[in-house]
């Protein structure tokens, strides 16, 4: 005889407002084996979860439905409420009164019938539960950290210094990422290699880190705890263990004139090359398209020259699979494309010339030309002639908060690196004068405003609110057309250089390894986190994390904040031996499984294996399925193609749905 | 090959020797060209400024006898007009509503869709470019255009939708095509104010010197131009300009169909390069 | 300058709204369309400014601005507006609208010319630009006006002396009868849930 008790919570306002909850209480009262029915205003709270472990005990309940918000929300809480007084979790289920039904109607009687329907619904499943126990799986203690720009390098370290093994995977030659590329960093104008560097370091010298550079992930399965992923490493046409770094492949290589890629085409590399001189590991890898060799089999200067012997024209990518308790996701940014776009000839920005006028850069070829290590080595020279700019005019919101030719978001960080550019610009030409067109200043943060106003204050930074219509040239001038919304005037300034501060976009091949990790995107193709605040590194994916741009465009304090969030959520999964799981998976009856094995074919998880059963001789009478419970995700698909309905998952039986669509029509 | 042709009020006369041009290549290569029957003013910027209804109404009209002409392709080769009957078709298009009211306004329908097209999507898309350099018999060498194609051949670009609005290309391939040089400025797509060509002239040799500046120091030794609006403004204009602001501007504003005439080994004459107000003298010589 | 402003701050924009189809409260301010407009040193209150008086009732002030009647309707705001607004089109809203409600033009030379050339149509179905000139020059009370531009033009064949008319002349003034100052627009465009 089951014995259930109704819970009903206000949620606040939030049921409260439209579902009339004491009614609902009362009516719950008389529904048939409900033997005890209260509602209250936070059945969440202490108080609340003691209403609920007091009522088991004293009216021995056999089941519980809690009324309240999304089991995503609080069915844990309550289950863990039910287990303090002896019962089996799974005997507690969650009627959803909030989104289901407060949340989305407006009539109070409809809503407040709408609720006792769903309660009715869940009184008469729960009649039919069983007592179920978590599966328990064991962890993998290595994680994948993908990417190896800040983000990445943090999340590895942070890991690696926790005592467990890392595999960091970077698809281009060097780790760093964008940040190598940066000159200093705001707000406190540290040199951005000088703090990165030894990060980088470390990560490849670290005892715990395995490092695969020029390597993308091709393959992932399993679930957490128990991925099995594999490694594509692309072949670098060199022997790695046997080259020293020396250099003098790429200094002898006759090929010159490639647009370098860390240098976002303002200097030129070599077809065999280390992408910059910090470059980790510092082994260079052979441009395929440029290669001579490649192209019509002559040269080969570099196989000649080179004192190791590390040159292997014939090597082939090769894969690597390893076995990964956890995953954390780091891939970055890239930059929105500004210039004239090939899909489509009416859009892109071609009032603002870029691509056409070399003296309009990009904010990220901005810092690679006061950059140090950059093609002017610091120098501050203008592209078309090398002259020292007098003038630059910034202009900030370029793609962003652009519906129209951009993305709608705001990119974040622009409004600071502009600032910086404004300081080392002035910095580095002291006679140089600095303008600045800008929308709204978002400078909030740490030291951050503060930043902004010594740019406008100290180093003379002129501030103009307001867009630029159109960048022409003149008489070896860019003539910016702007305006100043402030005074109302439209704005002329005759620059020698224009810097565009561009949004930040996701990375163009994000959305084929979101797929592959099963990680959900937005429609700019930020990976979706599993709660904006209170699961910001987690996504719903379990076991994979978040760290860095590839959520949403964020500068380094907050990425590596993040990286570190993603380590110690990493760490915390591996301090325990063994995963516990929700027992939801599929059961097959061996006595009426036939054996046909369609279920097998149907499982998109691989989870059902063959399994024999034979006689006390030996001999083997029958073969029926098996689901190994590790793999099963509890999807049901198996179930439904079952012909002799010898499947069943447990916790969504065909007794219990059935009871429920029963309970519908009553 | 035979096309619809809505003329436009200006080629009639202040572009008269735009249309005497565009004649004269046609016949040259062959090309028939059937005027929509009883057409009537599109009804350019003051229709459409004074009553939304009475600018769609005008350029409609005319969209209905060409349909029922049986016409299919219709050359504009006014950039106003071009606009004009584009934007008819573009908000018709987008209104069900608008199409009611159309029917009720001019007690007719269009029974079959009339394609319009301006001059260069003309020799672009439908004559053809190979075909127009088969026919090239004194190549443009040595001549450096500054191709200007105005607003409203290129804008609002949802509605023309047939050359990028910030850097158009069509008319300088067609300048290539022919032999020429076409400069690279920046001044392509600017407004030269045309629309305020009588009312308002400071504004007019405000942007028409703006414009001469750009194309000059690009190198440029004339203005090719697709707009009889630009054409006359920057034509006209150009006395006034280098006396109020004391340049010395000697630049010829020519039709892009006069310099396909020159190509196609017409003469001068015959293309109204002599009707100029600044002259041609320099151009024609080499002809 | 002061602006009150009561709960009815967003009456005049919806108005817009309704009638032109566009959505005045997607604007943030730019200045993108004052930037590049060919106009704006000719004119007090930029694009910018204008809608930003819209968004905040100013109807008087608006109707009054001289900006929609010296706006080339060139359309380079429209295209570049990050937003998507047809600004060149609120222009034009502005200016019908004041017409409608009969608001004197501030510019009169512009009222004059767009008069005559529709007076030109009207009566002959083509522009007759001899006469449109004249009626211009008269309207706007400068008689000599270009005068030294007509007769090279004369002389070089590109003005006629007397209008050509076309045969059914019926069309065109059914069409200027019947046509109304905006075309009809169903209830749901243009408005956005606030």
């Amino acid at each position: 005889m089951a014995r259930i008790g109704v819970f009903v919570c206000h949620c606040g306002e939030n049921i409260g407002r439209t579902v009339d909850c004491p009614e609902v209480s009362r009516r719950a009262a008389l529904l048939r084996d409900v033997f005890y029915s209260v509602d209250y205003k936070y059945m969440c709270s202490d108080p609340g979860q003691n209403m609920i472990k007091d009522a088991i005990r004293e009216h021995g309940l056999t089941g519980v439905v809690v009324a309240s918000c999304s089991p995503l929300m609080h069915e844990k809480t309550f289950r863990r409420a039910v287990t303090e007084a002896g019962m089996n979790p799974f005997l507690c289920e969650i009627a959803n009164i909030r989104e289901h039904c407060s949340w989305v109607h407006e009539d109070r009687k409809a809503a407040t019938d709408k609720a006792l329907d769903l309660i009715r619904i869940m009184v008469e499943k729960v009649k039919h539960n069983v007592a179920l126990e978590s599966i328990r799986i064991p962890v993998t203690k290595k994680a994948l950290v993908i990417g190896g720009g800040i983000a990445g390098i943090q999340a590895a370290l942070d890991i690696a210094d926790g005592g467990k093994e890392v595999i960091l995977v970077e698809k281009s030659p060097s780790i760093g990422g964008h940040m190598a590329q940066l000159s200093e960093t705001f707000p406190t104008l540290d040199c951005s290699q000088c703090i990165l560097t030894p990060k980088m370091v470390s990560a490849n010298t670290h005892k715990n880190i395995k490092l695969y550079t020029y390597s993308e992930v091709e393959k992932v399965s399993g679930y957490i705890g128990n991925f099995q992923v594999t490694i594509r490493k692309k072949a670098r046409y060199i022997d790695e263990s046997v080259c020293t770094g020396c250099g003098i492949c790429q200094e002898k290589c006759p090929v010159k004139k490639i647009p370098s890629e860390f240098n976002e085409g303002l200097g030129m590399r070599k077809a065999i090359y280390v992408p910059f001189p910090q470059a980790v590991p510092n082994k260079p890898v052979i441009d395929r398209e440029h290669c001579t060799k490649f192209i019509n089999g002559k040269c080969g200067a570099c196989e000649k020259l080179c004192g190791p012997k590390a040159i292997r024209f014939d090597q082939t990518d090769s894969f690597i699979t390893e076995d990964i308790g956890a995953i954390v996701v780091a891939t970055g940014y890239d930059l929105y494309t500004i210039d004239k776009k090939t899909d489509n000839t009416l859009k892109g920005y071609g009032e603002y010339g870029y691509g056409k006028y070399p003296d309009v850069v990009s904010g990220l070829q901005f810092e690679r030309l006061v950059s140090a290590s950059g093609p002017t080595y610091g120098e501050l020279k203008r592209p078309s002639d090398g002259k020292t700019p007098e003038t630059i005019v910034f202009i900030q919101c370029v793609g962003s908060r652009d519906a129209a030719k951009g993305v709608s978001y705001c990119s974040k960080i622009c409004c600071m690196y502009t600032a910086k550019h404004t300081m080392l610009y002035k910095h580095k030409v002291h006679n140089g004068k600095a303008f600045v067109f800008y929308m709204d200043i978002r400078a909030g943060g740490k030291n951050y405003d503060e930043f902004v106003r010594r740019a406008i204050e100290e180093d003379g930074a002129v501030y103009l609110r307001g867009r630029v219509s159109k960048i022409s040239q003149e008489d070896g001038k860019l003539v910016v057309m702007g305006a100043d919304t402030l005074s109302g005037a439209q704005v002329e300034i005759k620059a020698d250089m224009v810097v565009l501060a561009t949004a930040i976009a996701a990375q163009p091949d994000i959305v084929p390894l979101a797929q592959k990790l099963g990680v959900g995107y937005d429609q700019y193709h930020f990976l979706s986190e599993a709660h904006p605040k209170l699961r910001p590194v987690e996504t719903n994916s379990a076991g994979i994390f978040l760290a860095g741009a590839c959520q949403a465009p964020k500068d380094i304090p907050e990425a590596v904040a993040q990286a570190s969030a993603a380590a110690s959520k990493v760490l915390g999964l591996f301090s325990s031996l063994e995963l516990e799981r929700e027992p939801y998976v599929a059961k097959v009856n061996e006595n009426t499984c036939s054996g046909c094995e369609f279920c097998l074919m149907a499982c998109p998880y691989n989870a059902i294996e063959r399994r024999e059963i034979k006689n006390r001789r030996g001999e083997v009478i029958k073969t029926v399925s098996y689901v190994n419970e590790g793999k099963c995700q509890g999807c049901g698909t198996c179930v439904s193609i079952c012909r002799s309905k010898s499947i069943d998952l447990m916790g969504f039986t065909d007794e219990q749905v059935y009871s429920q669509i029963n309970a519908m029509f009553v | 090959m035979a096309y619809g042709y809505y003329p436009g009020c200006s080629l009639h006369s202040t572009a008269k020797e735009y249309g005497m041009s565009l004649m004269a290549v046609c016949r040259k290569l062959s090309i028939e060209l059937n005027e929509v029957e009883d057409w009537n003013c599109c009804g350019a910027t003051p229709a459409h400024t004074t009553k939304e209804e009475l600018g769609i109404a005008l350029a409609y009209s005319n969209l209905l006898n060409a349909s029922r002409q049986g016409l299919e392709e219709v050359l504009a080769p006014c950039a106003a007009c071009y606009n004009r009957l584009k934007t008819a078709k573009y908000a018709l298009n987008h209104s069900e509503l608008l199409q009611k009211r159309m029917d009720e306004i001019t007690g007719g329908k269009v029974e079959h869709e009339v394609k319009v097209f301006n001059i260069l999507e003309f020799f672009r898309d439908i004559y053809g470019q190979d075909n127009l350099k088969a026919a090239i018999l004194k190549p443009l060498a040595g001549l450096n255009v500054a191709c200007y194609y105005g607003c409203l051949l290129v804008r609002p670009s949802k509605v023309v939708n047939f050359d990028d609005p910030e850097d158009p290309q069509s008319m300088d391939e067609l300048i290539r095509l022919l032999g020429g040089t076409s400069v690279n400025w920046s001044c392509k797509t600017e407004c030269c104010g045309g629309s305020h060509a009588i009312p308002e002239t400071d504004i007019v040799l405000e942007l028409g010197k703006r414009i001469f500046s750009s194309a000059q120091s690009a190198g440029a030794k004339m203005i090719a131009v697709a707009c009889p609006l630009c054409q006359a403004n920057l034509d006209m204009r150009q006395h006034q300009i280098n006396e109020k602001y004391k340049t010395d501007f000697k630049m010829p504003v020519v039709y892009i169909t006069q310099l396909m005439g020159l190509a196609l080994g017409i003469s001068p004459v015959e293309l109204g390069l002599n009707s100029h107000f600044v002259s041609t003298g320099e151009l024609v010589k080499q002809f | 300058m002061q602006l009150k402003l009561d709960n009815n701050v967003s009456q005049f924009a919806e108005e817009i709204e309704s009638l032109s189809g566009l959505k005045v409260y997607d604007c943030y301010q730019c200045g993108k369309c004052s930037a590049g407009c060919p106009v704006g040193q000719f004119t007090e209150e930029s694009p910018t400014r204008l809608i930003r008086l819209i968004q905040l009732n100013q109807k008087e002030a608006v109707l009054n601005s001289r900006t929609p009647y010296l706006c080339a309707t060139c359309s380079t705001c429209s295209e570049r507006c990050p937003m998507n607004i047809d600004v060149a089109k609120i222009m034009e809203t502005v200016r019908i609208l004041a017409s409608r409600e009969h608001v004197k033009s501030p510019v009169k030379e512009v009222a004059a010319f767009s008069g005559a050339f529709l007076d030109s149509v009207k009566s002959n179905g083509r522009l007759f630009e001899f006469g449109m000139t004249i009626s211009f020059n008269l309207r706007n009370l400068t008689p000599l006006k270009d005068a030294m531009l007509g007769p090279v033009m004369l002389q070089k064949g590109k003005l006629a002396l007397w209008p050509r008319s076309i045969k059914n002349k019926e069309r065109i003034k059914r069409i200027f009868e019947k046509s109304s100052y905006f075309e009809p627009r169903a209830e749901s465009t243009g408005k956005k849930e606030h």
